[in-house]
């Protein structure tokens, strides 16, 4: 499945937020937005399944204008992991995951077999079948985000969009969980979208990275195009290096010091 | 590691539902019988179901069939009426504090129907003059108590919920107030429906808020898999493809419909929004699809009861059933509070 952006612009109110971002993707692939706070990351990746309708440009998925389809269309083609994952309420693992199922059912409709083998194999995926009655509210929060990865899973997306999934979690749950979306990507040859402004993380798992500052594109395409020390100092601050680390057989990135602002 | 079976989860979840439902439509129906034997004639069961199959006096018959009866009946159906249209917001707001009658809902319905009652003024004529503008401001003061209380990202903090609710609920209050100062010869009526009582209940005034309480109900519980997913949070509602603010102006309307059926019919009647949904998600969990039928049920047994009890503390006087209510949920209000403190959340 093709996901391709055409010239996608959003404000709010009057204030740019996305200006003029465009980029293709297909499937297989683990594709890293990035940027600072404020970069509008987080924007783009509304407009992409339009919860947000860009004020400009065009997404289409798989050659279709998403305009096109009805929201409800478009949560059968692209699942999202959103950021916030806070939840206070006594619902089990078993009815968010089958939440995910909703895109698919009327609305008096019981769930099928097929939807109930469906979030069965979500939630083997992801690892979180023992926790199926368990309520969300007793969950850890690698937990709560497994379940929450498992629920888009159940939606059968061929894109998948994740807003910082690694943002509130420990460092073991995040390699934990960045694991276990590479290897969806790679089986399930879906596109994954992740939006981070963790550069080691983005280094080591994504194929493409897509660099954003205030609110534009400054360089997209692989891992060593896109991170280069100039980039990376012009857009984060930072000075810091991509390196080919053998302990992990991927990239890594070394952040030395960060520069001050104001200075060029 | 134990491997959990889904389908068999999801059988379980369901078969526990029915249970639920059943075990409260037969204590509904027992609420029901022993309750029209409770008066200050008091009749037997036996004599009860005699009656119901067409024998029984004359005296028993107009007991039964024009006095208590349509009472009890009414009571279940405002009882029920308040207990979704507050299950209905808690889950709209995700705030468990919410009830037509914190949140002023119940107040901007008595000043709609005080004004058809006592001015006459209404957009429908006939017996559906008083229900309908209770509907209309129903809905515009919650309508405006939410407009008050929503911060940006879509929260409704329970704070300024609150607080929207205790100022609008104040000024419409204050409004019904000024109309009784000057409504003359009808006041003793008013001030004892203001109280919220169901006496003097007559079979019209069910027929009224039958097909009001039938509608809101139904269309709330249609909803009921979106309310669960709004539940979770409104950006992951929206991601799962749900028209979020669509969707929840039809639950409030809905809700509006069942608040004004209650309070054209039996004035203000408080607490019983927010006891019951409560009571009830102990019990069943809080997946609206069960949770909104079983609420219906809870609250009509407990408003029957509570009725019963307004007519037996004093009689051969009765006390407005408003008072019981409020008697027995402010307490219950001040525990979620305090609970709320040790514990953020549901």
């Amino acid at each position: 499945m093709k996901l391709s952006v055409q010239g996608v612009s959003f404000c709010y109110r009057s204030e740019d937020v996305v200006n003029d971002v465009s980029f293709d993707a297909t499937e297989g692939q683990i594709v890293g937005i990035l940027g600072p706070n404020g970069s509008g990351k987080t924007t783009l990746l509304k407009c992409l399944n339009r919860v947000l309708s860009p004020k400009k440009g065009t997404v289409f998925i798989g050659g279709v204008d998403n305009r096109e389809r009805t929201r409800k269309q478009i949560a059968r083609q692209i699942g999202v992991v959103p950021q916030s994952a806070n939840s206070s309420f006594p619902f089990t693992a078993l009815d968010i995951v089958m939440m995910g199922r909703n895109p698919e059912l009327e609305r008096f409709e019981r769930e099928k077999e097929s939807d109930l083998q469906i979030v069965s194999n979500a939630m083997k995926m992801t690892n979180t079948s023992f926790l199926a009655d368990r309520p969300m509210d007793q969950l850890s929060g690698g937990e709560r985000q497994r379940v929450i990865i498992a629920r888009a899973l159940a939606q059968r997306p061929q894109i998948m969009l994740l807003d910082e999934p690694t943002l509130h979690l420990d460092v073991n749950h995040q390699i934990e969980i960045l694991d276990l979306i590479s290897r969806l990507a790679r089986e399930e040859r879906m596109l994954v979208i992740i939006v981070t402004h963790d550069l080691s993380l983005a280094a080591r798992y994504c194929d493409r990275i897509i660099l954003m500052r205030k609110g534009r594109i400054v360089s997209a395409g692989d891992v060593t195009q896109a991170l280069t020390r100039e980039n990376m100092a012009n857009v984060f601050s930072i000075d810091a290096t991509i390196y080919y680390d053998e302990r992990i057989g991927t990239h890594n990135v070394a952040v030395i010091g960060a520069i001050r602002e104001g200075r060029e | 590691m134990a491997t959990v079976d889904v389908a068999s989860l999801q059988k379980k979840k369901y078969s526990r539902w029915g249970a639920i439902i059943g075990g409260l439509a037969i204590a509904l129906f027992l609420s029901i019988v022993v309750c029209i034997g409770i008066g200050s004639v008091s009749i037997s069961v036996e004599r009860i179901i005699e009656v119901f199959l067409g024998g029984g006096t004359r005296g028993e018959r107009q007991i039964i069939m024009n006095i208590r009866l349509p009472r009890i009946l009414l009571g279940a159906l405002v009882g029920a009426a308040l207990a979704v249209a507050g299950a209905a917001m808690q889950g709209v707001f995700r705030n468990p504090m919410a009830s037509p009658y914190v949140l002023g809902i119940s107040s901007g319905a008595s000043f709609g129907a005080a004004l058809a009652m006592i001015i006459g003024i209404s957009w429908l004529p006939g017996k559906f003059s008083i229900a309908s503008m209770a509907f209309i401001f129903c809905f515009l003061t919650l309508f405006l108590v939410y407009s008050i209380a929503r911060t940006k990202g879509g929260y409704v903090p329970v704070e300024t919920l609150l607080l929207a609710g205790i100022a609008v609920g104040a000024f419409f209050n204050a409004l019904v107030s000024l109309m009784q100062y000057f409504a003359g010869e009808n006041l003793a009526g008013i001030i004892f429906w203001m109280m919220g009582g169901l006496s003097s209940t007559k079979w019209d005034d069910l027929l009224v808020i039958l097909p009001m309480i039938i509608l809101g109900t139904s269309v709330i519980w249609a909803l009921s898999r979106d309310l669960n997913t709004m539940m979770v949070g409104e950006e992951h509602a929206l991601h799962l493809g749900l028209n979020v603010n669509n969707i929840r102006v039809i639950i409030l309307l809905a809700a509006s419909l069942v608040t004004a059926a209650a309070v054209s019919v039996s004035g203000i009647i408080g607490f019983v929004g927010l006891v019951v949904p409560h009571v009830i998600r102990l019990l069943v969990g809080p997946d609206h699809r069960i949770l909104i039928p079983a609420s219906m049920l809870g609250g009509a047994i407990f408003m029957v009861w509570m009725d019963t009890l307004a007519r037996m503390v004093i009689a051969p006087a009765e006390l407005p059933v408003g008072i019981i209510t409020a008697l027995l949920g402010a307490p219950f209000f001040i525990y979620l509070i305090i609970s709320r403190r040790r514990k953020m959340g549901w």
